[in-house]
Order: C-alpha cells, then sequence, then structure tokens
C-alpha cells in the first residue's frame, strides 16, 4: 500500500514560502550537460592530452555545482546535479554492480546505440553508487536535494539477462541492492529518492514484478524519506489502479507530452499516492509560456487537491538545448507559484479546477 | 537423410567502427535516416561493412551468406521506408523492443524499387561463389503490418499490393540458393480468424517469384495451430521456420506432431536477443531434441538459424552466434 506521503511532504516547504498552498516544485533529474563538459568527457580518453581523471572529476564537479545552482536560480523547491556525473541510466549503475559486463553498444533506433550491459552472475553490491554524489551535491545546494535512481526493473530489462533462469529473479536481486543503497543514501541525510522506471511502459502487464519490487527498495525506509516512482511514455490506464498498491509516497508522470488525454484514468478510483505531475514537455524545444504551464498544473488538480501535488517537467530534460531546458524550468516554477496564489485567493474552484475563476 | 543447414537470415548489426563512422556521416535524426539514394563516403562506407559482414559469415562456416542489411535503418520495413511512393512518419516501437523505426505511409502505388536486388549483386560481386547465397525479405504479412496504408484503403488490397511489390523485388533477384521471408507479425499480431488464407495466399505470391528454396522465418514463441496448418498447406514455402528459443517450444512441437510439417524445417536455435553464446552441443541438442519429438516427419533440409535477426547484440556476440550455428551443424554431421 501507499507510504505516507504527508508524513515528509511539509520538510520541503521553503522556510519563506509566499504561500499557505504548497506545490512542491522538482526536477525528474537530467539535464543538459554544458558543452566543455562533453569535451572533457572525450579528452581524458585522448592518449595525447594531459588531461587526466582528476581534471575529469573537477570538471564533473563544477558541472554539479553550476546545474545544482542553476536549479536554485530557477526557483526550485528540490534540486538535483543534472545527473553531470552520469553517462546513461543504466550503463552508470550497471557500472558500478557487480555482475554486470559491456559488450558494445547495440542499436535502439537509426544510428542511436547504447552500450546495453550483461548480467553474467548473480549481481551483488559493490562500491557505493550515489553516497558521494549525494554528499557533494548537498555541500554546494541550499535547497534539499532529490536524488533519482534507475528502478530495478529497468536495470533488469534493459540488460542482457545470461545468468537468472528468469529475469523477474534478477530484477528482485537488484532490488534488494537498490534498498541498500537507499538504506545508505538516507544515513548520508537524503530524504527525497526518485526511483525511475521507464521499461515499465513499454510492458505494463508487468506491474506486479514491479510492486514485489518496489515493496524490497522501501523495505525499512522510514517514512520521513520520501520514496517517488517516474515512469513516462505509456498508456497509464494499464498500470492504474495497480500503483495505488505501491509503496511509495508519490507517482510522477508525464502527461504534457500527450496534452493530458490521460488525465481522467487517475480521477477514478482515487489517487492514493501524491501526484508529481509533468507539467512541461521534455521532448519539445519550445518554451511554453507561464499561463499555458498554470493551465497544466490545474489539470494535475483533476486528480489530487493542492497539498498533493507536486509540479515537474515531464521527464529528464538532457535532450534540450541548456538555456531552453532553464526556461521550462523557471517559468514551471513561476506558474507553480502564481497557482498556489489563485489558490490562496480562492480563485480556483478545487472542484473544478479548469473552470475559470 | 536430413541435410543439415547453418545459415542466418541477417539484419546483423553494423560493426562498431562503422557505428560511429555512419552516424557521423548521417547524423542521428529521423530525417538522417536513409531513404536509398544514398552517395558518395556513405555509399563507400556501406561497401566497406557489407564486406566485412560477407566475411564474418565465411569465417564463422555458414552453409549460406546473406548480404547482412547493414543499410536497413528501419529493420525489416526497409524495403519500404526507402521506397518512392511511402512517406516516413514517426519513431514507431519495433515489436516489444527497446527499438524503434520509423512508420512507412504508403501514399501511392507499390511499383518496383530495385534496392533490395542492388544489395544483392554486390554481395554477389563479393561472394565470387564461395558459398551460395541467401536473400532476406520481410514476408508480406509483416510488411504489411508494419506499414500504414494511406493509399489502397482496406487491408486485404493493401496486404495484396505488398505482396505483389515484394514478388516483383525478387524478381530482379540475381541468383540465390536460399529466399528468407521474415515473418514475426504471424506470432505478434496474428490474422483474425477467416483471413488466415489472405495472408498464406500473400505469401504464395512472393515464394512464387522464385525457384529457390523459400523459408518463412517466423519467431517470438509458438503459431496459433489454425494458421500453422494454413501455412504448411497453403504457402507453398519449402521450409517454415520455427522460434525454439523463445516462449513454449511445447506448442511448437504440438503443432508439427498434429498438422504435419513443411518438406524442409528451419530452428531458431540460438537466441538472438540474449548475449549467452550457446556451444555446438547445445545447438545441436536442440536440433535433435526437435526431430525427435516429431519422429513421424523426415526432413529434406533442417536450416539452422538464430530465432531472430541478430541486430540486437553487440558485434562480438553476434560473431559468437553465427559460429555456433555453424559448429552446432558440424556436431550434427
Amino acid at each position: 500500500m501507499v507510504r505516507n506521503p504527508e508524513a515528509n511532504r511539509e520538510q520541503f516547504r521553503p522556510p519563506d514560502h509566499p504561500t499557505d498552498a504548497f506545490l512542491l516544485t522538482t526536477v525528474v533529474g537530467s539535464y543538459p550537460k554544458p558543452k566543455w563538459l562533453n569535451r572533457a568527457d572525450e579528452l581524458v580518453d585522448d592518449p595525447d592530452a594531459k588531461f587526466d581523471d582528476a581534471d575529469l572529476a573537477e570538471a564533473h564537479d563544477d558541472a554539479c555545482r553550476l546545474i545544482t545552482r542553476e536549479h536554485e536560480r530557477a526557483g526550485l523547491d528540490t534540486v538535483v546535479d543534472g545527473e553531470m556525473r552520469r553517462n546513461e541510466m543504466v550503463e552508470f549503475f550497471a557500472d558500478r554492480i557487480d555482475g554486470y559486463e559491456f559488450n558494445g553498444p547495440v542499436k535502439v533506433w537509426g544510428h542511436n546505440y547504447f552500450d546495453k550491459p550483461s548480467v553474467i552472475e548473480e549481481v551483488a553490491y559493490d562500491e557505493p553508487w550515489l553516497v558521494d554524489e549525494f554528499a557533494f551535491t548537498t555541500g554546494v545546494a541550499e535547497r534539499p536535494v532529490k536524488v533519482p535512481i534507475t528502478g530495478p526493473y529497468t536495470l533488469g530489462f534493459w540488460a542482457f539477462n545470461e545468468a537468472y533462469p528468469s529475469t523477474e529473479e534478477l530484477v528482485y536481486d537488484l532490488a534488494d541492492l537498490v534498498n541498500e543503497e537507499v538504506e545508505r543514501l538516507v544515513e548520508a541525510g537524503a530524504r527525497y529518492i526518485q526511483i525511475d522506471e521507464p521499461a515499465l511502459a513499454t510492458t505494463p502487464e508487468d506491474h506486479a514484478i514491479v510492486g514485489e519490487a518496489l515493496d524490497r527498495i522501501a523495505s525499512g525506509i522510514p517514512d520521513d524519506v520520501r520514496i517517488g516512482l517516474h515512469v513516462c511514455y505509456g498508456d497509464y490506464s494499464r498500470v492504474y489502479p495497480e500503483i495505488n498498491d505501491y509503496p511509495i509516497d508519490e507517482f510522477d508522470v508525464e502527461l504534457c507530452n500527450g496534452e493530458y488525454e490521460q488525465i481522467p484514468t487517475f480521477e477514478e478510483p482515487e489517487f492514493e499516492p501524491d501526484l508529481a505531475l509533468g507539467v512541461v514537455d521534455a521532448h519539445s524545444a519550445e518554451v511554453e509560456p507561464v499561463e499555458e504551464i498554470e493551465a497544466n498544473i490545474r489539470q494535475g488538480l483533476r486528480v489530487v487537491p493542492p497539498e498533493k501535488l507536486t509540479v515537474s517537467p515531464d521527464c529528464g530534460l538532457k535532450l534540450l538545448p541548456r538555456g531552453v531546458a532553464y526556461e521550462k524550468t523557471a517559468n514551471l516554477v513561476e506558474a507553480a507559484r502564481r497557482v498556489e496564489a489563485a489558490i490562496d485567493a480562492g480563485e480556483i474552484d478545487l472542484n473544478a479546477p479548469l473552470a475559470d475563476d | 537423410m536430413t541435410e543439415r543447414v547453418a545459415a542466418a537470415p541477417g539484419v546483423y548489426p553494423l560493426p562498431d567502427w562503422a557505428k560511429e563512422t555512419l552516424s557521423d556521416l548521417k547524423g542521428h535524426q529521423k530525417g538522417d535516416l536513409l531513404s536509398g539514394d544514398e552517395e558518395g563516403e556513405i555509399v563507400e562506407t556501406y561497401d566497406e561493412v557489407r564486406a566485412t559482414l560477407v566475411d564474418d559469415q565465411l569465417d564463422a562456416g555458414l552453409d549460406r551468406v546473406v548480404e547482412g542489411q547493414a543499410r536497413w535503418d528501419d529493420l525489416i520495413a526497409h524495403p519500404l521506408t526507402v521506397h518512392d511512393a511511402v512517406e516516413t512518419g514517426g519513431i514507431v516501437r519495433y515489436y516489444d523492443n527497446n527499438n524503434f523505426y520509423r512508420d512507412p505511409r504508403v501514399t501511392g502505388d507499390l511499383g518496383f524499387s530495385g534496392d533490395v536486388a542492388g544489395e544483392l549483386e554486390a554481395a554477389t560481386a563479393l561472394l565470387d561463389e564461395d558459398a551460395p547465397l541467401t536473400a532476406t525479405l520481410p514476408g508480406p504479412y509483416s510488411l504489411a503490418d508494419l506499414a500504414t496504408d494511406e493509399h489502397y484503403g482496406d487491408e486485404a488490397a493493401f496486404q495484396a499490393a505488398v505482396a505483389d511489390f515484394l514478388a516483383g523485388e525478387v524478381e530482379a533477384f540475381p541468383a540465390h540458393e536460399t529466399l528468407v521471408l521474415l515473418e514475426p507479425s504471424l506470432i505478434e499480431n496474428p490474422p483474425a480468424t477467416g483471413t488466415e488464407e489472405r495472408a498464406t495466399d500473400a505469401i504464395r505470391t512472393v515464394a512464387d517469384a522464385t525457384d529457390a528454396d523459400v523459408v518463412v522465418h517466423t519467431y517470438w514463441g509458438a503459431l496459433d495451430e489454425k494458421l500453422y496448418a494454413h501455412l504448411v498447406d497453403e504457402t507453398g514455402a519449402d521450409a517454415l521456420g520455427l522460434d525454439i528459443v523463445a516462449g513454449d517450444r511445447g506448442d511448437t512441437v504440438y503443432n508439427v506432431q498434429e498438422y504435419g510439417a513443411t518438406d524442409s524445417v528451419a530452428l531458431g536455435l540460438v537466441d538472438g536477443q540474449n548475449t549467452l553464446v550457446e556451444d555446438a552441443e547445445t545447438v545441436a541438442d536442440r536440433v535433435e531434441w526437435f526431430e525427435s519429438k516429431v519422429p513421424a516427419q523426415t526432413f529434406e533440409t533442417t536450416y539452422l538459424l538464430p530465432n531472430t535477426e541478430l541486430f540486437y547484440l553487440p558485434e562480438n556476440k553476434y560473431r559468437a552466434k553465427l559460429a555456433a550455428l555453424a559448429a552446432g551443424a558440424e556436431v550434427l554431421a
């Protein structure tokens, strides 16, 4: 069953928040890398360059500072480092988990490839995955830091399974490792964890496997830690209302891209976790005006009351030009603040949030 | 005595160097994918890739060699996505995989293209009679299933038009020993009850266009039993290809026991979607296991194939899979 989002949400309200209403603003995680960082990533592999691993580590630190600050400048209530240290959402973790090996890139479409790893023996926890990253970001951030982690279902199904009788069993072992990592992050002070499961969108019939994996991940994690689940680009009617049984505080969805056609899916039965609603499109370089985003936020109020609504982009923004990503984020925050003020002023009928006041 | 033939239907992964070279030459976006009129360096690169893929198969010791289909950016939808009467729409999911292709929207009469014949001419020149050539095409049922019809207006007419188009392409092929028609849609999105004959008619149209042996290869599980019976009786195929790796192989065996088989058979024996490489004994065991389950059948030829295309794999593992098939056939010899 759903965790207790009420028990952890208020800690993210900034002390000087101007309104009673509070729509938690956040991001899904990834953000465009500054071009110099991409150059640095390449340079370290160049045997003729003097640029070494220590230089790259410094470049990553600099980029994390920069993007964390950029998120704060946009006004977000919770921030991420933009995943500056990560290359790809499966690769990064497979690199740190014992049991995976890499054989080379495979095609996704056209000339887009990814280094799909193979699981060749039982997976095991080796080095911490994200604790250092979290400690660094928290050290430079003035706002609470959210930690996105690729979920075990995606880590399992977006790899070749050579070692387990079924990929489902691999997923459960991976879920135990994710649980271990979350415990370490919590010990390091993390209070906002987001599990990313894009693979569920391609095989929604596996929602029970994801549920079982989440049970393992959330096991022993205290109520003051907020656990979100992000699933993007799928038919949500095939996982709803099942997600109401997931042990999560928040369900993060991508609906802006589909112009909120799927919102009615969540209206019945009652949506139980908090809703983190995508209100800007992560795959369109057109910056949505604040007024348009306000209307998008109101779509979320059809599903949950304001005290259960979180506002975020549809998905990671990493494929957009950086300036566009920033403007979308800043507009998202401004729109949330305006909707909060309108709620305080009684200008929004929460029973008919799309109606004009 | 059954002849065992190790082969693979192609759609191989690009060598890693070519993944980079071609993405630099062509770009990463939807509009950068092949439209069939490429020239210059891109053509030269594909020529080099073709030579590598042909060598890979000869080195592995396969009994038949395909062109490799490195140009098939849109996977088995390729013959349509490069066609003049087709506009490419959005990027859509390729069956149940984390792979995508451009939706071919057919907007005019599907006349002769010659694109695949051109590839096969080039492969023939490379082969120089080192091994017999296999030609690969999508089967008409799957190709129609992967496309969007904006011209013919009804499903039956569209399927027939796709079949006529493919038959026309086959007629222009250089000499080939085998024609493989890939038909995953027969399992993934089978014809509705009562329309099976339309699908088998379409396949027959293409099969009739060649004197070569025709393999109709199906994958991602077992065929529905009624459809299986139609395919055996009506397509004119020399061999029906059956997936022994994915899904319930018991259902496949049941189909053969119950409804008989084509004169020859093709077996998908190594997993085209997993990097775990089967050893030669495993491949041989799977052939013997299948034959022992259907003792009433004697096959003229058993084709040893991967169950799917091989582009899902990294380069080193694709080569290892080809070698496993050839070694499996050796064990049985």
